[in-house]
C-alpha cells in the first residue's frame, strides 16, 4: 500500500538507488531460506496484519503497537540509506519510517536502560527456515540482535515500514524492521515483534553462531576483515545488468563517521568489531 | 556371462553415453546462462552463479570417482572411457567458477585477487585446487599420457586428494549452511574408501623415503 511521509532534505542522496526490483530480490532473510531469492519466493503469503510490537523492560511505560499504530502513530519520513552486507555488497535504498529514538521516548525509558534488544516473530508455521534446519541455515531462532541504548537513540537509527513509497516488501522485514547503516546488515533486524530494553548487553544472532567473525558491534569498518574476507571494498549493486557492477571503497561506518563515530570514541575497534 | 563380459564394446553404446553425458554435463551451464540474461536469478546473481558453477565442478568430480567402482562392480569395464569426458567438465565448471569469481564478484580487481589469494585459506584452497586440474587437464591428452609414462600415473593420483581439497574449500565457504559441504565430504571419504588399497599402495613410496630412525619393535 502507498505510505504518506515527509522527505527531510538530510537524507536525500545523489547517491542511484539500488532499483527496487534488485532490492526486494535480493535479501538475506535465512527464516525463509539461505538462498538470496529464497525470501522474495517463500514470503509472499507471510501475514503482515494483524501485528504487534510491544516495547518493554526498563521503560516507564510499555507499549503495544498494532498495525496501525506502525504506520500511523509517528510521522512518516523517507530516509535514503546505503546499506553494506557483510559479504561485502552494497545497496542505497530509500526507505519510509521513523526514528527508533521517537518510539523509544514514548516508552519513557528509566536510567537503568543500558541496552536495547530486538526479536524478530517466531513461526515456524509461516517461517520454513525457523522448521527446518536445513532450510534455515543451522540459526536458532528467533532471531535476535541488539544495541546500546546510545546506538539506539542516534538520530540515524530507524524503523522502516517501506521502501520505495509503499508498505515493505514481506522479504524486506515487513511489517516493520530496524535499519541501522553504519553497521553491516545482519545488524538491521527484520519483522520485529518485542523491543526490549535491558541493563545487560543481550545475545545477537551471527555473534552465538559464530563469535570470531560476527561481534556486537558489526560496525562497517574498511580495516578489520572479516576472517575469511576482505572488508575493504565492496560490490555496488546498482542499475544495469550483471556486468554493470562496480567495485568501491568500503567507508568507516558505511561513510557515517560524522553522526556516530563519537559513539565509539576510546573503544578499539579492531577488538570490538 | 563370461562371453558377455569378453564381447567387443559397440561403439554405439560409448557413442550414446558420451552424447548423453555431454548434454547433461552442458544443459545446467546452458540454463544458467539464459536464466542470468533472463534476469531470473534475482536480484544479485553472483553469489547463486558462483555456488552453483562451484557445485557443478564439485558434481562432475564425484562422478569421474564413482565411474571406476560402478565399472568394476557391474563389469563395465567401457564406463573408463568416459573418465576423461567428465573429467574435463570438472575443469569447464571451475573455470567458469573462478571467472565468476574474478569477473562478477571482484570485478577484476587483480589486486584484491592476490591478496585474498594470500589471506584467505579457503580461497588459496580454491586456487590450489583448480591448478591441479589444469595440470591434470593439459596431461589428459593420449600423447602426453604416452610421453610421461609413469610419471602420468603418479600426477593423477592427486585427483584423490584433490576432491578433499575441494571439498574443504566449499565447507569453509559457506556462512552457516555446512549440512550441504558435511554431506559432501562424507560422499568423497566413502569415494575414496572405496579405493584403500590404491592409496595406500601409492602413498608408500612417499613414506618410506623418509629415513627410519628407529625400527619398530612388536
Amino acid at each position: 500500500a502507498d505510505l504518506s511521509f515527509s522527505q527531510p532534505q538530510a537524507y536525500v542522496s545523489d547517491e542511484i538507488l539500488t532499483p527496487f526490483d534488485k532490492v526486494s530480490q535480493h535479501n538475506n532473510f535465512y527464516e525463509f531460506g539461505t538462498d538470496k531469492a529464497d525470501p522474495a519466493r517463500n514470503a509472499q503469503s507471510f501475514q503482515t496484519n494483524p501485528w504487534q510490537l510491544k516495547v518493554e523492560g526498563e521503560v516507564g511505560s510499555s507499549l503495544t503497537l498494532d498495525y496501525d499504530d506502525l504506520m500511523q502513530s509517528i510521522p512518516l519520513e523517507e530516509r535514503v540509506y546505503r546499506l553494506r552486507c557483510v559479504e561485502a555488497w552494497s545497496m542505497v535504498i530509500p526507505w519510509v519510517g521513523f526514528p527508533l529514538a521517537a518510539l523509544l521516548k514514548k516508552a519513557d525509558p528509566t536510567g537503568s536502560a543500558k541496552y536495547v534488544a530486538f526479536e524478530t516473530l517466531y513461526d515456524p508455521n509461516q517461517m520454513p527456515g525457523q522448521k527446518s534446519r536445513l532450510m534455515g541455515g543451522g540459526i536458532d531462532y528467533p532471531y535476535v540482535e541488539g544495541l546500546t541504548i546510545e546506538e539506539a537513540m542516534n538520530p540515524l537509527t530507524f524503523i522502516a515500514v517501506g521502501l520505495y513509497g509503499k508498505t515493505l516488501p514481506p522479504q524486506n522485514g515487513a511489517p516493520v524492521r530496524l535499519v541501522v547503516p553504519w553497521k553491516y546488515g545482519f545488524k538491521s533486524i527484520k519483522s520485529v515483534v518485542n523491543i526490549r530494553l535491558t541493563e545487560r548487553r543481550p545475545p545477537t544472532t551471527w555473534n552465538q553462531l559464530a563469535p570470531h567473525e560476527y561481534g556486537f558491534y558489526a560496525n562497517v569498518n574498511p580495516e578489520v576483515d572479516h576472517p575469511r574476507w576482505s572488508q575493504a571494498t565492496e560490490r555496488r549493486i546498482g542499475e544495469g545488468g550483471l556486468l554493470s557492477a562496480k567495485r568501491i571503497a568500503t567507508l568507516p561506518f558505511n561513510g557515517y563517521g560524522e553522526q556516530v563515530a563519537h559513539l565509539y570514541a576510546g573503544l578499539d575497534l579492531r577488538r570490538n568489531y | 556371462m563370461a562371453e558377455a563380459s569378453a564381447r567387443p564394446v559397440y561403439w554405439w553404446r560409448v557413442v550414446t553415453v558420451k552424447t548423453l553425458m555431454h548434454l547433461l554435463a552442458l544443459l545446467p551451464l546452458v540454463g544458467l546462462f539464459w536464466a542470468a540474461n533472463a534476469g531470473r536469478l534475482g536480484g544479485d546473481p553472483v553469489q547463486y552463479i558462483i555456488h552453483f558453477t562451484g557445485k557443478g565442478a564439485l558434481n562432475c568430480l564425484m562422478i569421474t570417482l564413482l565411474l571406476t567402482p560402478l565399472a568394476r562392480k557391474f563389469k563395465q569395464g567401457w564406463l573408463l572411457q568416459c573418465r576423461r569426458l567428465i573429467g574435463l567438465y570438472v575443469i569447464l565448471y571451475a573455470s567458469v567458477h573462478l571467472l565468476s569469481f574474478i569477473a562478477l564478484d571482484l570485478v577484476w580487481d587483480w589486486s584484491l585477487l592476490a591478496s585474498e589469494i594470500v589471506e584467505r585459506p579457503y580461497i588459496l584452497l580454491g586456487m590450489l585446487s583448480w591448478s591441479l586440474l589444469l595440470a591434470l587437464t593439459v596431461t589428459s591428452p593420449m600423447a602426453v599420457r604416452r610421453r610421461m609414462g609413469g610419471q602420468w600415473q603418479r600426477l593423477h593420483f592427486w585427483i584423490y586428494p584433490l576432491i578433499l581439497l575441494v571439498v574443504w574449500h566449499y565447507y569453509w565457504s559457506v556462512r552457516s549452511e555446512v549440512v550441504e559441504p558435511i554431506i559432501y565430504a562424507l560422499v568423497a571419504i566413502w569415494l575414496l574408501s572405496l579405493r584403500k588399497d590404491k592409496l595406500k599402495a601409492f602413498a608408500k613410496p612417499i613414506w618410506s623415503k623418509q629415513p627410519k630412525t628407529k625400527t619398530k619393535v612388536a
